[in-house]
């Protein structure tokens, strides 16, 4: 067997008395796509979380590319090639589309201690950044515009191209698909379909359309705790997700 | 195109300013000029923290002070000859004292920064604004360079091929090292650093998911901030031949912090236009009742209310520039 990129082993977080994340479980193989799914309260959110670095889980490991980064920093974690996206986008408003993917790209060109040499003009940064843009599918019309005047679904995909800068070996998706409209849903799909075999991605969705489209494999998320994994064929079969959670959502 | 004439302008008339007040008959005018220069440095220094950086600094008045009593007391030591801590002999050459100023402040700077940029938000502002009322208790309680009354420094720092007992000279060594900080300080912003700095003040935790920790990256802006601020502070001591805790007090301070936002946060000139907007109503409020602090409240508020980006956005507004 393949040696997966993420190995989560026995999670806990707790929250006064509540388990967030109970004894879990869970890994992202080289190139798959592993959607989490689990109704509102599961604990994705934490999850995600704890995977990133912003929460410290209180037991348990996170093995990422062989590296033990539980207690690792997100720069860190960032670093050693995982990318995420957030429920909610995180960009930087006054600038440009350009800007923010030209960012990222510096970010990951080495140390940014250099005080003199103006970085708005560095072809070393643009052009890198604008392939990222045309690798999204971002219209080259909008790149000038500030993030400030873009619609919701510019800036999920700009979003995306700011992750893929540095060439990430993992991503952590977290919720790609919210706040989308129908046909930027189905766009949003393409583009994560495209770039399939390249990094793994851990995929956090409520569209279950776009889940069953693009996942490899499901994680099902209730209490915290994963209840089943499977391909999409071995989920939709299951008893016990169907009673946590598909039933719930009326399919 | 506008903007660039602008400043050709504004800069001419910086430096024929001292001609001007002689033609005018007006002596004193070149030396207030010279102070609204030092307060313009040092609120320049905090723009780079506070509008690039997003750091609300509520003490940036001691790294002022530090800049002005390092020179207070070199020239104290060289006075009596006798050298500090028995090592450090003291000097009255500028070109040692306005580096020392600067690297003592830089040191603060980092110390301080050190441990307040480990809070954000209000326990930040609190917590700059703690160290520098502990910096000027220090220095009242400093008998020896005066404590609470001050000290004198006779004679202005000398420089070479300069006599600074001329107030023209001495202006316009201020203006040029003025000139050269805000050069400094635009090549700054403009750069990598200068970048990643802006993306702090937008939004930290976007960095972190870009691999960027933002702590070292602010400390370095906080040192090069503190830098300029005793900078600024060499230079007004030179200017007043005075230094007390005054400098470093928290009204100082606040007075820094009103001139960055008076003038426009985080533009390279606005400080600038603010230290003298700040002056002048001072001077000009003054003239009309000894209660001017009373007029000049709710204007300041005003300002913070509706003229969002300050001088500088109001400037653009007449000028037709939109960016830059």
């Amino acid at each position: 067997m393949v040696e997966p990129i993420l190995k989560v082993s026995g999670l806990v977080k707790r929250f006064g008395g509540l388990t967030a994340t109970d004894n879990l479980s869970l890994d992202v193989r080289p190139g798959e796509i592993h959607a989490l799914i689990g109704p509102n309260g599961a604990g994705k959110s934490t999850l995600i979380g704890q995977l990133v670095g912003e929460i410290t889980p209180d037991a348990g490991s996170v093995m990422f590319l062989g590296h033990d980064v539980t207690r690792a920093s997100v720069p860190a974690r960032v670093k050693l090639g995982l990318g995420r996206s957030f429920q909610i986008v995180q960009l930087l408003d006054e600038e440009t589309a350009l800007a923010n993917v030209a960012l990222a790209v510096q970010a990951h060109a080495g140390h940014s201690f250099r005080f003199w040499r103006r970085a708005d003009a560095d072809e070393r940064l643009l052009a890198p950044a604008r392939a990222l843009l045309d690798q999204v599918d971002f219209p080259p019309a909008r790149r000038a515009a500030r993030v400030a005047d873009m619609s919701a679904g510019e800036r999920k995909v700009l979003e995306l191209a700011m992750v893929l800068a540095g060439g990430p070996r993992l991503l952590l998706l977290d919720e790609p698909m919210a706040g989308l409209g129908a046909g930027e849903s189905i766009r949003m799909t393409d583009t994560l379909r495209a770039l399939k075999g390249g990094p793994a991605m851990l995929l956090v969705e409520h569209d279950m359309e776009a889940v069953f489209a693009l996942a490899d494999r499901i994680t099902v998320l209730v209490y915290g705790r994963a209840i089943a994994t499977g391909t999409a064929e071995e989920i939709r079969a299951n008893p016990a997700v169907q009673e946590a959670y598909l039933a719930e959502e009326g399919a | 195109m506008r903007e660039k004439i602008a400043l050709a302008l504004l800069f001419a008339a910086a430096v024929a300013l001292p001609l001007i007040m002689r033609a005018l008959d007006l002596p004193g005018g070149t030396g207030v000029a010279t102070s609204i220069l030092c307060l313009a440095f040092a609120a320049s220094s905090l723009n780079l923290i506070l509008g690039h950086g997003g750091m609300i600094s509520f003490g940036h008045a001691a790294y002022y002070g530090i800049g002005a009593y390092t020179v207070g007391i070199l020239w104290e030591h060289f006075r009596q000859q006798e050298p500090i801590f028995g090592l450090i002999p003291g000097t009255d050459q500028l070109l040692i004292t306005l580096p020392a100023a600067m690297l003592t402040a830089g040191l603060a700077a980092a110390v301080i920064g050190a441990l307040s940029l480990r809070t954000s938000g209000v326990q930040f502002i609190m917590i700059t604004l703690a160290f520098a009322q502990m910096l000027f208790f220090l220095f009242v309680g400093l008998k020896a360079y005066g404590g609470d009354d001050g000290m004198t420094i006779r004679r202005r720092n000398a420089v070479p091929g300069l006599d600074l007992r001329d107030v023209d000279q001495l202006y316009w060594l201020v203006l040029g090292l003025l000139c050269a900080w805000l050069f400094l300080q635009w090549r700054i912003v403009g750069s990598r650093f200068g970048r990643v700095l802006e993306g702090i003040r937008q939004n930290e935790r976007r960095m972190r998911a870009i691999g960027i920790s933002p702590y070292p990256y602010k400390l370095a802006a906080f040192v090069i901030a503190g830098m300029g601020a005793g900078a600024a502070g060499a230079l007004m001591a030179n200017y007043m031949r005075f230094v007390s805790p005054d400098i470093m007090s928290w009204q100082k301070s606040g007075e820094i912090m009103v001139v960055v936002i008076l003038g426009g946060i985080g533009t390279l000139l606005g400080p600038v236009l603010g230290a003298i907007a700040l002056q002048g109503l001072e001077f000009f409020l003054g003239g009309i009742t000894e209660h001017w602090a009373i007029i000049l409240g709710p204007i300041l508020v005003l300002v913070v209310l509706f003229g969002r980006g300050g001088i500088m956005a109001l400037i653009r507004r007449l000028l037709g520039v939109r960016h830059g």
